[in-house]
């Protein structure tokens, strides 16, 4: 997994609440087996017309926002399928953090496996940024995860909180599961006692 | 840890393996269900580190997201995407020795269904699948929840998840539920009230008469849209209707181990005086058979009413509405009962077990459903396609006019050929209303089975009650 310590890039508002995971990625996308390829369908049926035309509105087809790396979004983005195609065709378009005020907790955790911070900030700070965005490619928002900090372009400072271990494995771009199967003798001896506590598991 | 606890607390404890300062756990995972669309990823990533998967003998695998449900599709299926899908299940099922049900198995379904069918699901246990409507086995008193395809990696390779404890959040359904009102009445209403993100950082336990009333169909309903609220988990203490499920299933513990696991499971309910974060009481005789109108499961409203106008709402749902009216094609003050509809689904993992079937099916019975509409019933598994036939139930579908399908997912997601085309209007008794969910630019409207029959007969949105 790529390491996430800083970023500076174009944000792209999305302001439209309950952004789901079906529109991030619709479902004739997850016929893949593999976790690449994903960008060029990031946000399918509101980007492309049916015949496979750019809308033109759609925010990430606009001049400005083609290079974004940042998303500031409506409340709740990511609710829906567990599918964690959507942070794959997100990082693939080049998105590596998602800024709301709420998140679905199963895309808020699949972002901290792919090297996406998703970060949650009260309404008024989300406002701010939203605004920040949508002046286009010129209003560069910075993404500090260290310093838990995010900056509009015109220097007001939000701080943010995230878990200490989730920020110390984005940081680190470690293998979880690495980590984990360290602990392999506490899984052992649950394994066990478990046998005897529940045997008919 | 002393005190009085909740369900949640209690499941939990009993499956930390290790703790780390900061509070994060690894949770000991007992049943791990995996299909098609999710997985294929996670094994790959297993084969390159070289690990093997932890506990086959608690990994279950079936197909279900995109298989046909059309006859001939044990031999072939002709989208070449989806076969290569459920081929790479086929060989990574065996070359990891896990328990698994091909198409060619009478035993395949929707994975939601065929876990507890078969007895996987128990009381008390921790079950993950990478599939968020994972929350249906809550219905059981187990810890059930979604994960994503590199948690589903995770579970593989050691049998755990990275967790953190979410808060716990009471559903109380009160006293009785009026004639014509379901579990899925319940499980969408509840939503209504809390928003799809009101559950976020919760596992729900429902209690209260009108759930301790349902059946475990009906329970499975509730469980199964805990997710559409944006809770982890949805959970109910089981009782003797669970114990009578679960006995005599394949999978299910068998005598002296039946004893003990017995009672083990009688502990399993929130001790009086355990503390709840949040807590939202319904009566049951308030909730109506309700429709969703939008483009989310939290725009619901009883069937009696009518189209709410932007102007209706505040902040970023303002918007939100608009589209959703311009996306559905309905006009604010519009009556929910005059919206005409195109074709009705009957099925998914919310809806398509047997209790089900009977319920649209008893509404069905002698009628037909509205000339030029399309309709299909695809049962949640091939067992209870099978029983619905014993029971009469296939012939009162097919005499209606409905397609009678073989099992899987089908519209609920639209993988696979079962799709909504643009502007197509859906009466579904699935879980999710989502722009472009059953085929792009097509349009639903989610209810219950009984209110799905009946609008299958009339050809619009249709209050169940004129019927009863």
């Amino acid at each position: 997994m790529e390491k996430f310590t800083k970023l500076t890039g174009i944000a792209a508002p999305m302001p439209l609440v309950n952004i789901d995971t079906d529109m991030i990625i619709p479902k004739q996308f997850l016929k893949t087996i593999a976790r690449t390829g994903l960008g060029k369908n990031l946000f399918d049926e509101m980007r492309y017309t049916q015949e496979g035309q750019e809308i033109p509105d759609f925010i990430l087809n606009q001049p400005a926002y083609r290079a974004s790396e940042i998303i500031v979004a409506g409340d709740n983005f990511g609710c829906g399928s567990s599918r964690e195609h959507a942070p794959w065709a997100l990082l693939d378009f080049g998105i590596r953090c998602v800024i709301s005020t709420s998140f679905a907790d199963i895309f808020y955790n699949n972002c901290f496996k792919n090297g996406i911070l998703p970060v949650v900030l009260p309404k008024e700070a989300v406002d701010v940024l939203m605004a920040d965005a949508q002046k286009g490619a010129n209003a560069r928002i910075s993404v500090d995860l260290e310093n838990q900090t995010v900056t509009s372009s015109d220097g007001q400072s939000f701080g943010f909180d995230v878990d200490a271990f989730k920020k110390h494995c984005l940081m680190n771009g470690l293998d979880d599961i690495g980590l984990s199967l360290e602990k392999v003798a506490a899984i052992d001896s649950f394994e066990s006692r478990a046998k005897t506590l529940r045997p008919w598991v | 840890m002393s005190g009085p606890r909740t369900l949640y607390d209690k499941i939990w404890d009993d499956h930390v393996a290790h703790q780390s300062e900061d509070g994060t756990c690894l949770l000991y995972i007992d049943r791990h269900l995996v299909h098609e669309v999710t997985s294929p990823q996670a094994f790959e990533g297993l084969r390159m580190a070289g690990r093997p998967v932890r506990a086959p003998e608690k990994t279950i695998a079936v197909p279900d997201h995109n298989v046909p449900t059309t006859a001939g599709r044990d031999t072939h299926i002709d989208n070449e995407e989806s076969r290569i899908q459920v081929e790479a299940l086929d060989k990574n099922a065996r070359d990891f020795g896990i328990h698994y049900y091909p198409v060619s198995d009478v035993r395949q379904g929707i994975v939601h269904i065929v876990g507890p069918e078969q007895g996987w699901t128990l009381p008390g246990m921790t079950v993950v699948c990478g599939d968020s409507h994972t929350a249906t086995h809550g219905a059981f008193g187990s810890l059930a929840h979604g994960i994503g395809t590199s948690e589903v990696e995770h579970v593989l390779a050691t049998q755990t998840l990275i967790q953190k404890k979410s808060k716990n959040m009471k559903v109380e359904i009160t006293g009785h539920l009026r004639p014509g009102v379901t579990g899925k009445d319940i499980t969408l209403s509840v939503i209504g009230v809390t928003g799809t993100a009101g559950g976020t950082g919760y596992v729900i336990e429902y209690c209260g008469q009108a759930i301790r009333d349902l059946s475990m169909e009906g329970r499975m309903t509730v469980c199964n849209m805990a997710i559409e609220g944006g809770a982890r988990a949805g959970l109910i203490a089981p009782d003797e209707k669970t114990f009578a499920y679960v006995m005599g299933r394949p999978h299910a513990p068998k005598g002296a181990a039946w004893e003990a696991a017995l009672a083990y499971w009688k502990t399993l309910f929130t001790d009086e005086g355990a503390h709840f974060d949040k807590v939202i009481t319904l009566r049951g005789e308030d909730i109506a058979p309700v429709v969703t109108w939008g483009t989310s499961p939290e725009d619901v409203l009883p069937i009696t009413g009518t189209v709410p106008s932007p102007s209706d709402f505040s902040g970023g749902k303002v918007e939100a509405v608009q589209r959703a009216l311009d996306y559905m094609g309905l006009t604010a003050g519009q009556k929910l009962t005059d919206i005409q509809i195109d074709t009705v689904f009957i099925g998914s993992c919310t809806n398509g077990r047997i209790e089900d079937l009977r319920a649209a099916a008893a509404v069905l019975k002698g009628k037909k459903k509205k000339d030029g509409l399309r309709a299909m019933v695809v049962p949640g598994s091939g067992l209870v396609r099978a029983q619905a036939e014993e029971e009469g139930l296939a012939q009162i579908f097919i005499d209606a006019g409905f397609e009678w399908r073989l099992a899987g997912c089908s519209m609920c997601l639209a993988m696979n050929p079962d799709q909504l085309s643009p502007g197509e209007r859906c009466a579904a008794t699935s879980n999710r209303n989502f722009e472009g969910r059953q085929g792009r630019g097509g349009r639903t409207h989610l209810l219950s089975p009984a209110m799905a029959a009946a609008a299958a007969i009339t050809g619009h949105l249709t209050d169940i009650r004129d019927l009863l």
